[in-house]
């Protein structure tokens, strides 16, 4: 809190409401998702459930291709399921706010009374999943390259791709998620799970298991449409390196030309999830729905 | 245009709901909330909204506090439009409602406050000043580190009402303070607006009640709304005075033959102006507003022939919900809401 305290008293972000939503519901959405009474349920829930989720993948494919973890498609599917971990939990991430604030804390009447910028506290929430999301990832990969030999080298890691590659996916994520959250805005049911149902219906067609060119063709045209399958791919190339060039999804584009495309999408889905959100905001106002109680 | 002293101004508003039935081919049912409010409420006035449960106060105060969009009418508050001034008007208002369970039950009552006044962008020294201040005003400095899933219900009403005062707001909406709470804490929170307002003569307050004697005591005017619709606006004492050339009389009869029947009486019985029938564990009240003391007379003789008999007889001063009674012929406890509000009725 103290260090919250000091950056929100910095007198240019105090006056923006922008920023201080943000960073004031960053704060507030860490104590919501780190305040399990047990740390071993904490530490349960990022660490061995994203490692137990991908190591079901490990054995189908053991069992698939006799314990073939060395090939590079090992690697490729493996770090796919790793990196997807973000997905989830950032689509999901501003809808579950959404629903808890309404059904669970019943806050949503003092919240749209106060001078913020509830877009942004929306983005702020979702901070803490983002953060627990990457802890997550973090711990899978690391386990994946000290049981599995995942071939990352430090070395030779193009950080800059990965950070550029990694920041502008994050952005593209949370222009989604604000879209879900907005659609859960103007729906009456307990619908977080909304987005839990995209990011599974996205999964099949984004690389992150197989290379998209395994696909029929006119299916392979909507993972060209979504943000997460050139995140997954330059984010892999980043990592591993020329064993990442062994597979066709997008190889005729450069890395460079990735990173454009992923950085246009970014941008159109933060403005789209802007509008989407004013739009939803207003109709939940018309129809009464903002501090609408369930009782789910 | 607004004129300059106005705190609220409303203009013709309404407010329809449309609820669906379980089967989604039916067309919704249209419920009026609000049906063509027009208010004025001056700055520095404590104004009451009194009506039962499903009146429209709270869709009134809903839309005045950005909540909710009128279906039609215009809405001001301090000058600003409701549906295009939002975020202006939000820096000025504030809303605390009554009988709340919500909060982050997770966070302390202190970093609940704090997180709510660097919402309102107020500097970290300037917010803990201001925080304590008002803890140590309503009594619950002790508890500045109790999470806020540990305390009662009068306790969490309490930190509702710093949070809703922590902005120095111009204008607050308090919808049904003292809802759920004991004799003493009502009375506290009673106390507590009085002090504000005494401390802040600028400032507004809107404040709905089903508690006839607390807008009474608290208002120095109030708006009488039954089926979303304003029926009179005025002082409580000028209210009261509507009934001053009448008389107000309750009675507790035991009904041996059939029970009274409020529309008999007033048709059968002159200068019996209003009735409202009761059942109670003692038997029947019938609160009356006559013309004049002489038609009590007929109104014995009347519930005699019917086979009642009388338990009690009081003759009281009027009421605000005498005044209500008069008005709409039935008391303030009875919830009005999703009944005759429906416009397919």
């Amino acid at each position: 809190m103290l260090l919250v305290n000091r950056i929100l008293d910095i007198s240019f972000i105090r006056r923006n409401h922008a920023m201080r939503s943000f960073i004031t519901a960053a704060w507030l959405g860490w104590q919501i998702e780190s305040n399990w009474a047990d740390p071993f349920l904490f530490a349960v829930y990022s660490i061995a459930r994203p490692i137990a989720s991908v190591m079901i993948l490990v054995v189908m494919y053991s069992v698939i291709t006799d314990s073939a973890t060395e090939e590079p498609i090992f690697a490729y599917i493996y770090l796919g399921n790793a990196l997807y971990i973000l997905v989830g939990m950032i689509i999901t991430g501003v809808s579950w706010a959404v629903i808890d604030d309404r059904e669970h804390y019943r806050t949503n009447k003092q919240l749209h009374t106060i001078p913020m910028s509830h877009f942004m506290y929306l983005m702020g929430r979702g901070v803490a999943r983002l953060i627990i999301g990457t802890i997550s990832v973090l711990i899978t990969i690391g386990f994946g390259m000290l049981f599995f030999k995942i071939p990352i080298t430090f070395q030779l890691v193009d950080w800059p791709l990965l950070l550029v590659s990694t920041g502008l996916g994050i952005l593209a994520l949370a222009g989604l998620g604000m879209i879900m959250g907005s659609l859960t805005m103007m729906l009456a049911r307990h619908f977080w799970s909304i987005g839990e149902a995209v990011a599974g219906a996205l999964y099949l067609f984004t690389g992150a298991i197989f290379p998209l060119d395994v696909l029929p063709s006119w299916i392979r045209w909507v993972g060209y449409g979504i943000p997460v399958t050139y995140w997954l791919e330059v984010a892999r190339r980043a990592l591993l390196g020329p064993d990442a060039i062994g597979f066709p999804t997008l190889a005729r584009f450069s890395n460079l030309e990735i990173i454009w495309i992923l950085g246009g999408f970014s941008v159109v889905l933060l403005v789209l999830s802007y509008f989407f959100y004013r739009w939803s905001l207003h109709t939940a106002k018309e129809k009464g729905l903002i501090d609408l109680e369930s009782s789910y | 245009m607004v004129e300059n002293n106005l705190a609220v101004h409303t203009e013709d508003v309404m407010r329809i709901y449309k609820l669906r039935g379980p089967k989604r081919k039916e067309d919704p049912r249209e419920i009026i909330a609000l049906d063509e409010v027009s208010l004025d409420i001056r700055r520095g006035e404590l104004f009451g909204l009194l009506g039962p449960n499903g009146a429209g106060k709270t869709t009134l105060i809903k839309i005045l506090a950005t909540l909710l969009l009128p279906t039609s009418g215009t809405a001001y508050v301090n000058g600003k439009n409701v549906a295009t001034e939002m975020r202006e008007i939000r820096h000025e208002i504030s809303m605390v409602s009554g009988g709340e369970t919500s909060g982050y039950g997770l966070l302390t009552v202190e970093e609940n406050l704090w997180m709510f006044a660097r919402f309102y962008g107020l500097e970290s020294k300037a917010a803990r000043l201001r925080i304590d201040h008002l803890l140590e005003v309503v009594g619950i400095a002790d508890r500045k580190r109790t999470k806020i899933s540990d305390l009662s219900t009068g306790l969490r009403q309490k930190m509702n009402f710093v949070r809703g005062f922590i902005s120095d707001p111009k204008i607050v909406f308090l919808d049904e303070p003292t809802l759920g709470l004991d004799v003493s804490a009502a009375r506290e929170v009673r106390a507590f607006i009085m002090n504000w307002m005494g401390d802040h003569p600028e400032s507004t307050i809107l404040l709905t009640t089903h508690y006839m004697a607390e807008a009474d005591e608290l208002c120095d005017r109030l708006a009488i709304i039954d089926k979303g619709k304003l029926l009179a606006v005025d002082s409580p004492r000028n209210l009261k005075h509507r009934l001053n050339q009448d008389v107000v009389f309750q009675l507790t009869v035991e009904p041996l033959g059939p029970r009274p029947s409020r529309e008999e009486m007033i048709e059968s019985i002159p200068g019996v102006r209003q009735v409202t029938v009761t059942e109670v564990a003692e038997g029947t009240v019938l609160q009356l507003i006559l013309q004049a003391d002489e038609i009590l007379s007929d109104v014995l003789a009347h519930l005699t022939r019917r086979g009642s008999s009388l338990i009690a007889l009081e003759k009281r001063e009027a009421t605000l919900e005498d005044v209500f009674i008069d008005l709409v012929g039935r008391g303030l406890d009875v919830d009005t809401s999703h009944t005759a509000e429906d416009r397919d009725e």
